[in-house]
């Protein structure tokens, strides 16, 4: 088996790959295969080994010579002997067998593949063959489809695609398919991909373990490797076990299983910590420009969801219009829509400052109705002007695709997310802590009347503010917009989870929010295993009503005089 | 002879006329929809005893957030959840009445339950067969829920505008427990295809017109209860924490003890209300929970005029009539007409139709007598 033999296969390939077989279909047409009786399994195994080691080139004509036979038995024997050969035309043959377009010359029992159009090739050289006379078709039964499909698993994994490699292992290590484990020690010895190796040899493993002829030791070493693969899969391959299995074995394996449980948990718990981190990033988000506002002027803006949804449509207007205008850009769409979402929604916030909240100092539940009709009318603009489905946001290809860390899948978009709400945070703690003007908010917050009399123009602030959180919402916007759906309901997604955030983390502290927002996340995250997702989250508002009861102003309140 | 003291007393004369139409109407329009045949002018049809009679559960509610807000400055976001809590025990009874008359035709098990293959009846369904437990339940739970969260809350001096997002998060939570279908309350569907209501069909419209003339009298006897309320000693002591929270508390009042009485009363009325809508409308759902829900009662009120009661009740008419009227002739343009209003009423009409309308009818009265120190009662936060 060598280069020549990847060859074949790539050739058999492009016809195999198309036969109505999906990847998840191999590993069930191996299943068929532990269907059949032990006896006619071992008597595979026995015949495989025979027929593995000598086959070369020259025996390959010998092989598809035992095509031409009525005896079903010879059949099975030759797709076997075939499918561990390393035979170049192997693939293209068995598919012929499968699709019934494999047949044999009456006169010299020579075998042939009959071509859609009807013309026939030679099975052993593919060239085509004139005039033929009469065929006789190689005969169909289950134990051949069986046959065949055990076929098609040995002969990905010897596949030149790597991920076929990988997943005809996997299908082999949920099957436990003791037939399939000739060609597993074939495909191990030449694989190098070291990745694909292990799963290979994992898939020996459990083959072996699997397998009650074979020798305790080996049994007990095979469970070590399954161990050191320690998923799911290692997990149910020790559980199911038959009541047969020796005792020693059966301890080996039942301690495995116990080590792959304590690794697993705590992978599971690290699984929890990542998506808290991903839900609290995006509740970060949406909260903190709210936070500002509310820090600041001590209202509530009940519009702040609408911004948050306003962002996500600038998004979608943006990549519509770079779809028409310059289609190469659509990779750093995002990009240009962050920067366009933010002057948006907070050129909005900065009018519905001066238009109405204004007017409505010293009154904050009042100016909290008056938002709430802002963030009605906002809902229903959109909604009559693009419509209440769904718009379709393109995800770049860069935020696409995950990448795993041991047994953590981690997405591309979910991680950008998180340090997205990285950068906005520490660039508004820089803002408020380095500039001029984040220096008049902070003391607008503190102390409102007093920052007025040292000559601060408090209501500049003010439109200012509630136009800097309008456009952190908008950003938080481009964000979701990658996550969830766009539809005028967006805001009301957020809102309620928002407000939540701003009096768990309580007002003019940034970090406070930010240690809300993870908390809840994280929380969340954790509850839902045990309570699911519903239940998990009406325990954490009772827990945040119950807890605004304790500290009535939040984790990190303001203390001095300015508060009452 | 009580009675007639306060009637007299503490009864202003728009509070009178208020009352005195309600009368009115409780007799009337039951007569003029039975009694009058369907072609005479005076008719008044099965409709619109159905949807005055489901705004006079509004107002109701409407009276009950008044109540809170505007003599005890707590903007509850969550008075929903009293009225549709309210809603729902009388729900329950309603669906204990089905006995085997559902599409199952299990004798005692509503439909849902047969669907969830569950054999017996929760816990928190017993008793609800029997018409004075239903009705006790009405009053006790919206009432108990009250207590148990004002205690908590007005003990830890929890205001403003951290009350007002914590009475949302507790509808909000309380919707989301009661669309799942675990919590034995009909989940997403929630509760429907009543029957019977005290052995009356509740479809004839005989026991429509009842109900309206009850919820009529309900909304009348809300009225009293909270005038009674507000023109007390006690209300007085209400009104000045609204007014000024700390210094009354300073002058030796306890504070969270009037709260809790005024916000425990107006959560039973609400849940009165809710139990009167549900035989109206046919049905109760987990979206009676919604907060946008609370957040509408609030723009009655706003609208009609906060701390003025007739106004609250009025503005409750207005706007659901106004809602009825453009859902019918423009659907888009209802959200558009509705958050308009929030935003307008707030910036112009800060004291709401009746409000303003009083200020105007004390100033001609003034231009024409010389002026007497009114004590101007100004709703603040």
């Amino acid at each position: 088996m060598n280069a020549s033999t990847r060859s074949g296969l790539d050739i058999g390939s492009g016809t195999l790959r198309p036969c109505s077989h999906p990847p998840g279909a191999r590993g069930q047409g191996i299943g068929h295969v532990r269907a059949l009786s032990a006896a006619l399994a071992a008597a595979l195994v026995a015949c495989l080994l025979i027929l593995a080691g000598p086959a070369r080139a020259q025996d390959h004509a010998a092989l598809v010579q035992r095509f031409a036979t009525e005896s079903f038995n010879d059949i099975v024997g030759a797709v076997n002997g075939l499918a561990t050969s390393g035979a170049p035309r192997a693939a293209p043959i068995i598919e012929a067998l499968r699709d019934g377009r494999l047949v044999y010359r009456a006169s010299d029992r020579a075998v042939f593949i009959r071509r859609p159009d009807n013309s026939f090739v030679s099975a052993l050289s593919g060239e085509p063959a004139a005039e033929i006379g009469t065929t006789r078709p190689v005969r169909l039964n289950n134990n051949v489809r069986r046959a065949i499909d055990a076929a098609v698993g040995a002969l990905s994994l010897l596949h030149p695609d790597p991920a076929r490699r990988a997943s005809a292992a996997e299908a082999v290590f949920k099957s436990r398919d003791g037939s399939a484990l000739p060609a597993l020690e074939a495909a191990i010895g030449q694989e190098r991909d070291p990745r694909i190796k292990k799963l290979m040899e994992e898939a020996r493993a459990a083959v072996v373990v699997a397998n009650p002829q074979a020798a305790e030791a080996d049994r007990i070493a095979a469970i070590g490797i399954i161990q050191r693969r320690g998923d799911q899969d290692a997990l149910a391959m020790l559980g199911s076990l038959p009541a047969t299995t020796p005792p020693l074995v059966r301890e080996a394996a039942e301690s495995a299983a116990v080590g792959i449980r304590r690794t697993l948990a705590v992978w599971e718990a690290g699984q929890n910590v990542w998506h808290g981190i991903s839900l609290g990033s995006v509740l970060l988000l949406a909260a903190i420009g709210l936070a500002i506002t509310f820090g600041v002027m001590g209202v509530i803006n009940m519009a702040h969801g609408e911004m948050v949804m306003i962002g996500a449509y600038t998004t979608f207007v943006v990549q519509q219009t770079i779809r028409v205008l310059a289609p190469g850009l659509m990779d750093v769409s995002l990009f240009i829509a962050l920067p366009m979402a933010f002057l948006v929604a907070g050129a909005i916030g900065i009018a519905i400052e001066r238009l109405i909240i204004r007017h409505l100092y010293g009154r904050p539940l009042e100016t909290l109705l008056a938002t709430w009709g802002v963030s009605l009318v906002l809902q229903q603009a959109v909604r009559t002007w693009f419509g209440p489905t769904n718009r379709e946001v393109t995800t770049p290809s860069w935020m696409s695709g995950s990448i795993e860390i041991g047994h953590l899948a981690i997405t591309a978009n979910r991680l950008a997310i998180i340090i997205f709400a990285i950068i906005v945070f520490a660039t508004l703690l820089l803002f408020l802590k380095r500039t001029p003007f984040g220096l008049q908010t902070r003391a607008v917050t503190q102390n409102r009347r007093m920052a007025g009399a040292m000559g601060i123009r408090t209501n500049w602030v003010d439109a200012f503010t509630f136009g800097l959180g309008s456009g952190i919402a908008g950003l938080a916007g481009v964000a979701l917009s990658q996550i969830d759906n766009v539809s005028p309901n967006l805001g009301q997604a957020y809102i309620i989870d928002s407000f939540m955030v701003v009096v768990f983390g309580g007002v003019g502290n940034l970090w406070g929010t930010l240690v809300a927002a993870m908390t809840l996340g994280i929380a969340n995250k954790f509850l839902e295993p045990y309570a699911g997702a519903v239940l998990g989250k009406i325990l954490l508002l009772v827990f945040i009503i119950l807890f605004i009861q304790k500290r009535p102003r939040g984790l990190f309140a303001l203390k001095g005089r300015a508060v009452e | 002879m009580m009675l007639t003291r306060f009637l007299f007393e503490r009864i202003d004369r728009g509070g009178w006329v208020f009352l005195v139409l309600l009368g009115i109407a409780a007799v009337l329009v039951p007569v003029l929809n039975l009694a009058v045949p369907p072609g005479s002018m005076f008719h008044v049809s099965n409709t619109a005893v159905g949807l005055w009679g489901k705004y006079m559960t509004y107002a109701l509610l409407a009276i009950a957030v008044d109540l809170v807000w505007g003599y005890c400055g707590i903007l509850s976001l969550g008075h929903g959840a009293f009225f549709a809590l309210g809603g729902y025990a009388m729900g329950m009874y309603l669906m204990l009445q089905i006995g085997p008359r559902g599409v199952y035709a299990h004798p005692t098990l509503p439909d849902f339950m047969v669907f969830l293959n569950w054999t017996e009846l929760p816990v928190a369904w017993w008793g609800f067969s029997s018409f004075p437990y239903a009705m006790l339940m009405v009053a006790l739970v919206p009432g108990l829920l009250a207590f148990v969260f004002g205690w908590f809350a007005f003990r830890s001096r929890v205001t403003g505008v951290y009350l007002s997002i914590i009475t949302q998060a507790l509808t909000y939570a309380l919707m989301l427990a009661f669309f799942r279908n675990d919590m034995g309350f009909g989940g997403n569907n929630g509760l429907t295809d009543f029957k019977d209501i005290l052995g009356f069909n509740i479809q004839s419209q005989t026991t429509r017109a009842v109900l309206f003339s009850l919820s009529v009298l309900a909304l009348m006897a809300g009225y009293l209860v909270a005038r009674a309320i507000v023109t007390s000693k006690a209300g007085k002591i209400i009104i000045a924490i609204r007014d000024a929270e700390p210094r009354t508390r300073f002058l030796g009042y306890r504070v969270e003890n009037f709260k809790l009485f005024v916000w425990t009363v107006s959560a039973v009325m609400a849940g009165i209300a809710g139990a009167l809508y549900v035989p109206q409308v046919g049905i109760i759902n987990p979206s009676e929970f919604s907060p946008a829900n609370s957040i509408e009662a609030i723009v009655w009120v706003a609208v009609g005029g906060r701390g003025t009661l007739v106004g609250a009740a009025l503005g409750a008419g207005l706007v659901n009539f106004a809602k009825s009227w453009f859902t019918g002739a423009f659907p888009q343009g209802w959200l558009f007409a509705l958050g308009g209003l929030f935003i307008l009423v707030t910036l112009f009409l800060p004291k709401g139709i009746l409000g303003t309308f009083t200020d105007w009818w004390k100033r001609r009265g003034e231009t024409r007598k010389p002026p007497t120190a009114s004590p101007a009662s100004q709703p603040a936060e």
